[in-house]
């Protein structure tokens, strides 16, 4: 239906997104055409039931899950059209992009600490920036006195704001974040919205957050809903509607 | 940031096991390799320590160590009297099975032929080498005999005056040393009655005799000893061992010497190949291959190891290929992990292999050569066994750290 527009403002441009697990009588159409501009500095939040097809969009535009077809092009570049990547995604991952993720999100060997630096290392970082850098991410999160505590000992909300400090260490282009504040208290859910919404507007990046927390719904730019694998933009009154209901 | 470490620290007690349990796998196989080398270096001690040049034995055989073997003991004068044959001495040699404070002793008798030889070449750990002719003993300490214990061997006791170590026949039983005299003893002791019964025999042969019905005298004869009849052969040894006077061609009296119609002769070099290509070579391969196939299961146990390792992490893995990790990092924690087991495996069997090894009742010797090898192998193994693991953690999807 859409011709593959994407501006050089844009940090996301997702079109025509499909995606079909299996085949044959156990095919599932997880995601029908679904497509999103996002641009520098938007965080979007992205609504929907259970099983509706958000992890699906946002793995595929995270280049984790290619999709079955359709393209994907993050800063206005053509990185991935239908099930061909026009670069290497791991290390594109590692330098643009910044995941959080339903659950489990750390490396269970390594300290809080080690977790964030390690993806700033992976990134050529020095040991002592990555750690100086860690620290201060926890620190502005609350949750510096865990460091080096492994996160089997951490709570679950301390783990999710571990997994928000690794998303945002390197200053990625886009911001990927699965339920991030499901395991929160509504302060701290509405602090982390905060902080992204902030890291969007200071460093220029595309933010897209699947919540169910409808209380913190007025930090987003732009609301999204899925339904059934159809994307489709909510209107602002909608939106307030929704607000009010909570 | 090293990851490897990292995830050692964070499973210390279970990877410390494993290490445990690879390094007495590993102990096991060297082990192996010093029971190898102990058997060759056991086969040719005694060859060595005798230190002749030239063996001469029974005509056909291939001398005592491998069968049986019986010269006249006064072959000792013939090849003494060769041009160039420095000295000559008798070599009696057997293996005895007796009992020792209610358990089996196997001892491997051998005569020294005393006076010139009282076993000054010995190496003593305790005592002192053989002082009179009759009822003295040196013996290997793996006999568990100490210095003064008294040993009945058919009609006569021993005394132990000696100890030495590292004297093993290349059947595995600790050496004892006797004059020729008592080991000869040991070796044809007959029982009173059996002497009687013996010498009745003979006397009423002798009644039959021509010669006896007409000299009645002759008779008497039947109850001496039987060295001392006329006519019948002295008491035999199992070789005769010959040193060379120094610049002597082994060749050429080793040429003379087979000329004899009796008897078979054979150097040192010979004798030491006869023994490795004889008695000890099934032992030999038995272990050889025992090695060989504890190396396989080493590494096969390795690898199902490092395999179910990389299994444990998968998740982790899965994690730092989504979070951008690149290939190398992911190699890299798996072999590095690979190679610290091994290390530490390696270093756990040599060290629990020196305690444990000087207790068993073989010699294992681990010669630096063997040692090398193992590590080498050690080295190959990690790296080898590691692959499973490795080609495990390549196939894994980023996606599967999201389930
Ligand atoms: N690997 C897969 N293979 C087959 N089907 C899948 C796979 N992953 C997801 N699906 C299906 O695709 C559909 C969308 O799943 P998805 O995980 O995107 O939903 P979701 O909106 O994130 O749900 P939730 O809110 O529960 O996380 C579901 O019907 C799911 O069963
Ligand atoms: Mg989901």
């Amino acid at each position: 239906m859409t011709a593959a527009v994407s501006k050089p403002n844009n940090a996301i441009d997702a079109v025509g997104l499909t995606k079909i697990y299996g085949s044959g009588n156990t095919e599932v159409v997880a995601m029908r055409d679904a497509t999103m501009h996002v641009s520098q500095g938007e965080v979007v939040a992205l609504l929907g039931p259970s099983g509706s097809g958000k992890s699906t969009f946002l793995t595929s535009v995270g280049l984790i899950n290619s999709p079955t077809c359709g393209q994907i092009s993050i800063g206005g570049r053509l990185i991935q059209d239908g099930e061909t990547a026009h670069v290497n995604l791991r290390s594109f991952r590692r330098q643009h992009i910044g995941f959080i993720f339903q659950k489990s999100n750390l490396i269970p060997f390594l300290s809080a600490v080690e977790n964030i630096q390690i993806a700033m290392e992976l990134n050529g970082e020095s040991k002592r920036a990555a750690r100086q850098r860690a620290l201060t991410l926890m620190d502005y999160l609350g949750v510096a006195d865990r460091a080096d505590n492994l996160p089997s000992m951490l709570s679950g909300g301390q783990q999710q704001r571990v997994a928000v400090a690794r998303a945002i260490a390197n200053q990625p282009s886009v911001i990927l974040a699965d339920e991030p504040t499901a395991a929160l208290d509504g302060h701290r859910g509405r602090q982390v919205m905060e902080l992204f919404a902030k890291v969007a507007h200071e460093q220029g990046a595309g933010v897209i957050v699947v919540t169910h927390d409808h209380r913190a719904l007025d930090v987003f730019d732009t609301i999204y809903e899925m339904e059934d694998g159809l994307l489709r933009q909510q209107s602002s009154h909608s939106l307030a509607a929704q607000s009010q209901a909570d | 940031m090293n990851l490897a470490t990292k995830d050692i620290r964070h499973n210390l007690g279970r990877f410390a096991l494993t290490a445990v349990g690879i390094g007495m796998l590993l102990m096991v196989v060297m082990g192996m390799g010093g029971i190898y080398r102990g058997v060759v270096e056991d086969a040719t001690l005694l060859i060595d320590n005798v230190g002749a040049d030239l063996w001469i034995v029974q005509r056909d055989t291939r001398g005592p160590f491998a069968e049986l073997s019986r010269v006249s003991s006064n072959l000792v004068y013939r090849a003494k009297a060769i041009p160039g044959v420095q000295t000559s001495r008798e070599f009696v040699y057997h293996t005895i099975q007796r009992q020792r404070g209610g358990t089996p002793v196997r001892i491997a008798v051998l005569g020294l032929s005393c006076p010139t030889d009282r076993g000054e070449w010995i190496p003593l750990t305790a005592g002192r080498p053989l002082g009179q002719a009759h009822f003295e003993m040196i013996v290997d300490r793996t006999l568990g005999m100490p210095v003064g214990e008294q040993l009945t061997l058919g009609k006569e006791t021993y005394t132990v005056v000696g100890i030495t170590s590292n004297m093993i026949s290349s059947g595995g039983d600790g050496l004892a040393f006797f004059t020729i005299a008592d080991a000869q003893a040991i070796q044809f002791e007959t029982p009173g009655e059996a002497v009687r019964l013996e010498r009745a025999a003979r006397e009423s042969r002798g009644e039959d005799f021509e010669l006896a019905i007409q000299q009645p005298m002759i008779l008497d004869n039947a109850f001496r000893p039987s060295a001392q009849l006329p006519g019948v052969a002295r008491p035999q040894v199992s070789a005769v061992v010959v040193t060379l006077l120094h610049g002597t061609d082994v060749e050429s009296v080793a040429e003379t010497i087979s000329g004899w119609g009796d008897v078979s002769v054979f150097t040192a070099t010979e004798q030491r190949e006869l023994l490795l290509k004889g008695s000890v070579e099934k032992v030999r391969r038995q272990i050889g291959l025992f090695r060989v196939l504890l190396t396989v299961i080493a590494a096969i146990i390795m690898a199902l190891i490092l395999y179910t390792l990389t299994l444990d992490k998968i998740h982790s893995i899965a994690l730092l290929k989504l979070i951008g990790a690149p290939n190398s990092v992911i190699l890299g924690l798996i072999l590095q992990q690979a190679l610290i087991l091994g290390f530490v495996g390696y270093g756990i069997a040599y060290l629990l292999g020196q305690q444990l090894f000087p207790k068993f009742p073989r010699r294992v010797i681990l010669a630096d050569s063997d040692l090398l090898q193992l590590a080498a192998i050690v080295l190959g193994i990690s790296v080898l066994s590691s692959f499973l693991g490795i080609w495990k953690a390549m196939k894994v999807s980023p996606n599967e750290a999201l389930s």
